[in-house]
């Protein structure tokens, strides 16, 4: 079935027919439906951020805790900012697809034959998501109060003490807001890694979208769909982290202390990005 | 590598064609995106009420995922899927929403004895903002248009996975091909292109703010 709706003059299906995309069952539950692209989109989401938070937090909290390769580190976060994504997921897909030719699946994880186009997405997602991860733990442990550090040496901490228990909770604030922009950074461009053969989530919709942009079922009107529950995703995982966050600090550091001490007009603090790119 | 350089040469004209789409895809928005963060940003500065809806909106906006607003714009413009115009609209407003916020905390960031000095002296309001505050506020500002610029050009090439041409449409050619040269190319404009912006504004930083090389220089 091939219907065609052309509305507006740039020759696309008009907005009114997102709903009617959305109203259709079978848009939701089919095998290649948003129900199962939204749980693929958020698996893929959340095993990239674990892998990229299993190398960048104990890299972060010692660069910080030591002070030693930090013109490495700043080097290296604003040099990865300025590598195009699509580029580098082509580059290491076209690497990849010529040496794997493994037949392996995953069940709603790796479709068959879609090893050679997995590896390459991870590798480019975890490294995408590094930078925000790493520069703001270095910067979070670097801006620990000094007296906090010296008070903790003091009473006898060992080194790998003073980082646990002092510069580690200090620097929370910090680190959960770089795993918030890594989270949002891997939920947008797991959408663009669709751009490689076999893989899932919801950016399957948009890549598969634009070759048959006005057909009205797999046409425009997906693109769109698949596009708001990306932003709805996005949205909701920075919300969900920004709660964790308020779990995880000390209300003594974000200024919810339940002693009610007078907030001073104090200058607020640069962000580590800023802080970084200064450097 | 030798590969990329033949196919440089082979391409040269059509690849200089992409080049200046990209170009002005890449200094467009941002100026534009700064143009309009600072009036906002000063708003969410001078009456404190509106900080917390215009910094939290820019945020929003800015978790918006690249794809998805090239994929929408068209819908709400009116314009081709294709068009180019989509991908400029887009970077814009990452652009203001990323400055909107370190704006309005780069004017509240000047220390109040300054302020003061400065009325003392005699200068308006609006004279001690342009003259005194802003100035002061160039490296954060500027830190901040940085990360944006950076980020703009690696993002333009993301419009490529719906089809629109510009440089990233190397990188199109390197899938369909299935070879290097074409991809490689491509990765070495746009990281050149990024790191020439990056330069620019940091020799504008430096330029507007003369007291700091002065104080480093004593």
């Amino acid at each position: 079935m091939t219907v065609s709706v052309v509305a507006a003059g740039n020759g696309l299906p008009g907005l009114d027919r997102v709903p009617i995309w959305f109203n259709d069952p079978s848009n939701w539950w089919g095998p290649d439906g948003l129900v199962i692209r939204t749980r693929e989109h958020l698996l893929y989401t959340a095993s990239v951020v674990i892998i990229a938070v299993l190398i960048a937090l104990p890299l972060g909290l010692l660069i910080g805790h030591t002070g030693r390769g930090v013109f490495l580190l700043v080097g290296l976060a604003n040099s990865l900012r300025a590598v195009p994504s699509l580029g580098l997921l082509i580059l290491l897909y076209v690497w990849f697809s010529e040496r794997i030719h493994s037949n392996a699946d995953i069940p709603y994880f790796i479709e068959r034959g879609g090893l050679a186009s997995f590896i390459p997405a991870v590798i480019v997602l975890v490294v995408l998501a590094l930078p925000p991860l790493l520069t703001n733990t270095y910067a979070g442990v670097q801006n620990v109060d000094p007296a906090a550090r010296d008070a903790a040496r003091g009473m006898g901490m060992t080194g790998f003490q003073v980082l646990r228990k002092v510069e580690f909770p200090c620097a929370l604030p910090l680190i959960m807001s770089g795993l918030r922009s890594a989270t949002l950074q891997v939920i947008a461009t797991v959408a663009v890694a669709a751009y490689l053969p076999f893989m899932g989530g919801l950016g399957r919709f948009i890549i598969d979208g634009s070759q048959q942009i006005t057909q009205a079922q797999y046409g425009y009107p997906a693109m769109l769909a698949a596009g708001i529950t990306v932003a709805v995703l996005a949205v909701l995982a920075d919300a969900l982290l920004g709660l964790v966050q308020r779990i995880v600090v000390s209300p003594g550091l974000s200024g919810r202390s339940t002693t009610r001490r007078a907030r001073g007009r104090g200058t607020p603090r640069p962000t580590a990005e800023a802080q970084l790119a200064d450097a | 590598m030798g590969g990329a350089w033949q196919y440089f040469q082979d391409h040269h004209q059509e690849i200089w064609g992409w080049t200046k789409t990209t170009l002005w895809l890449a200094t467009l928005p941002v100026v534009v995106g700064l143009a309009l963060a600072l009036p906002v940003g000063w708003v969410a500065y001078r009456y404190k009420w509106s900080y917390p809806p215009i910094v939290s909106g820019a945020g929003l906006l800015y978790t918006i995922p690249s794809l998805v607003l090239f994929v929408t714009l068209p819908g709400i413009l009116g314009t081709k899927i294709l068009d180019a115009k989509n991908v400029a609209v887009a970077l814009t407003v990452y652009t203001f929403a990323l400055l909107v916020r370190i704006v309005a905390d780069g004017l509240s960031s000047v220390a109040p004895a300054t302020l003061d000095a400065a009325s003392a002296m005699g200068y308006t309001s609006f004279q001690r903002l342009v003259r005194v505050q802003l100035p002061i506020a160039v490296p954060v500002i500027g830190a901040g248009l940085r990360v944006a610029a950076v980020s703009n050009v690696s993002l333009i090439s993301v419009a490529s996975a719906i089809g629109v041409t510009q440089l990233g449409s190397l990188f199109v050619e390197g899938f369909q091909q299935g070879k290097f040269p074409p991809t490689i190319v491509g990765l070495v404009i746009f990281i050149a292109m990024a790191l020439v912006f990056d330069a620019l504004i940091l020799l504008g930083i430096r330029l507007l703010t003369p007291w700091r090389q002065a104080v480093a220089a004593r």
